[in-house]
């Protein structure tokens, strides 16, 4: 009981001095993890308003496949992403294994079909009431997946906050493909794994308060936009 | 009024499953306003979806003599998240309009609904019959030669029902065709020339609208006038 509450005291002493270390893993958790779910909203949300609108075969069977794929273990895409920067694979060449990329990428892979299946079914609701007033004006059903993904824009921030949420707080990916590297590849998730197994409490408590914190505030902030941006434009 | 047909469908129908919503449907347009009546359920909204192509008929066939350009306003409007002027745009937009263009016309249609006030506001928090205007208004900008009118006024109160109704006789005096669905009888009075009556997805008569209202020629008729007069 005393360790814990010491633990909890050296955590706080760790934020309050803005602690250069610690910052720098908080900073390189967020930048890996943002750029993951930019490039997951990129290409997931396209996909899924194109299976929201779209009807061509197999349209079904990639739906179940995305909802499937939402449940998709870290690990094992942290072992699929490794073997392909690996040095024997097919992008071995461009050397990105145990770097900030390749987590990117592999985080990148994890959320995409989150971020996909959340967006088919914002898009799918849209789409059930803009159907007829769409083609009636003339929409192609490429066209109306591009208009419905603005106009669902503030629904959809929900998909982005979902992929953000599994990017930043998984660990088994980031750890296989980046290493852990200290001061290059160490992350949050991947640091508070390391230093609860060495024992080392405060500074594994004090990132944990901070991915707690992290993801509240984005949150909040989303969901306080979301309200503003409803009320503005219903 | 026009007095070339404009439209003619043969023995036209509709199953879902194993409903016949539209069966048999046979018609010959020719009228420059008509109002599709007939009660509730008797496929008044399937049969104008059918003729602007939004559903595909199981049987029978939709003849164009000539191919006229459409544009088709519902019962309740939809109103994409920007402003009314956007939302007017947007038509105009997907017909290939380049941006000043459709920006100008945008402008006057909303302007002819009397709603060149609210162009910046954002169309969903509009009332009801503002945005129904604003969903007029984009159609009408289309410069149409068909408007189809699904039950405009339906969810709108009398004073906004009034002024709906006063566009469409405008859009009617600008030259385009209408072909509308109502319940309010008093309104296909006013819009109608000819009435198309459906029942139970066949259309059973088709007369000018004094005559409708005055002599019906089928019971099926008599019997809807009877139940829709207070």
């Amino acid at each position: 009981m005393i360790e814990f509450s010491e633990s909890f005291h050296t955590a706080w002493r760790l934020l309050a001095v803005s602690d250069a270390r610690l910052f720098s893993i908080v900073l390189l958790s967020l930048s890996v993890s943002f750029g993951a779910t930019l490039i997951a909203c990129a290409i997931g949300m396209p996909i899924g308003s194109l299976l929201a609108v779209g009807r061509f075969p197999g349209r079904r069977a990639l739906i179940v496949l995305f909802n499937g794929l939402m449940g998709l273990p870290p690990v094992v895409v942290g072992l699929l992403v490794y073997l392909l920067l690996s040095r024997a694979g097919p992008l071995g060449s461009y050397g990105l294994l145990f770097s900030p990329t390749a987590m990117v990428i592999a985080q990148a892979v994890l959320v995409t079909p989150i971020v996909a299946a959340l967006t088919r079914q914002v898009i799918a609701d849209e789409w059930s009431e803009y159907r007829e007033q769409l083609r009636s004006l003339g929409a192609s059903r490429a066209r109306a997946a591009v208009t419905l993904l603005w106009d669902g824009r503030f629904s959809l921030s929900t998909a982005a906050l979902a992929g953000f949420g599994r990017a930043v707080a998984e660990v088994g990916a980031v750890m296989i493909v980046g290493g852990n590297i200290d001061g290059v590849t160490r992350v949050m998730t991947t640091t508070i794994a390391l230093e609860t197994s060495k024992g080392d409490l405060p500074l594994a408590l004090a990132l944990g308060f901070i991915l707690i914190a992290v993801v509240l505030s984005i949150n909040a902030v989303a969901y306080a936009v979301r309200g503003w941006a409803e009320r503005k434009w219903g | 009024m026009g007095v070339s047909t404009w439209l003619s469908i043969d023995s036209l129908g509709l199953t879902e499953g194993t409903a016949r919503i539209i069966e048999s449907a046979t018609l010959t347009l020719s009228a420059q306003r008509s109002v599709v009546l007939g009660p509730n359920g008797a496929g008044k909204s399937t049969l104008l979806r059918l003729i602007h192509g939004l559903l595909h008929p199981s049987a029978g066939r939709i003849d164009w003599p000539q191919p006229l350009s459409q544009a088709m306003v519902f019962q309740r409007p939809v109103m994409l998240r920007t402003t009314a002027l956007a939302n007017v745009e947007y038509g105009l937009k997907l017909k290939g309009h380049a941006a000043p263009e459709r920006r100008r016309r945008a402008a006057e249609s909303l302007a002819r609904v009397g709603l060149e006030h609210i162009a910046s506001r954002p169309a969903r928090l509009l009332s009801g019959g503002e945005q129904q205007r604003v969903a007029l208004a984009r159609a009408w900008a289309l410069e149409p030669e068909l408007l189809i009118l699904d039950e405009p006024t339906a969810s709108l109160d009398p004073a906004s029902s009034r002024e709906v109704e006063h566009i469409i006789n405008e859009i009617a005096a600008s030259g385009t065709r209408i072909l509308m669905t109502t319940h309010n009888l008093g309104q296909a009075k006013r819009i109608a020339e000819e009435i198309v009556f459906i029942d139970r997805g066949r259309v059973v008569e088709q007369t000018a609208v004094e005559q409708f209202f005055t002599l019906p020629r089928t019971e099926a008729a008599q019997r809807f006038l009877q139940e829709e007069t207070p």
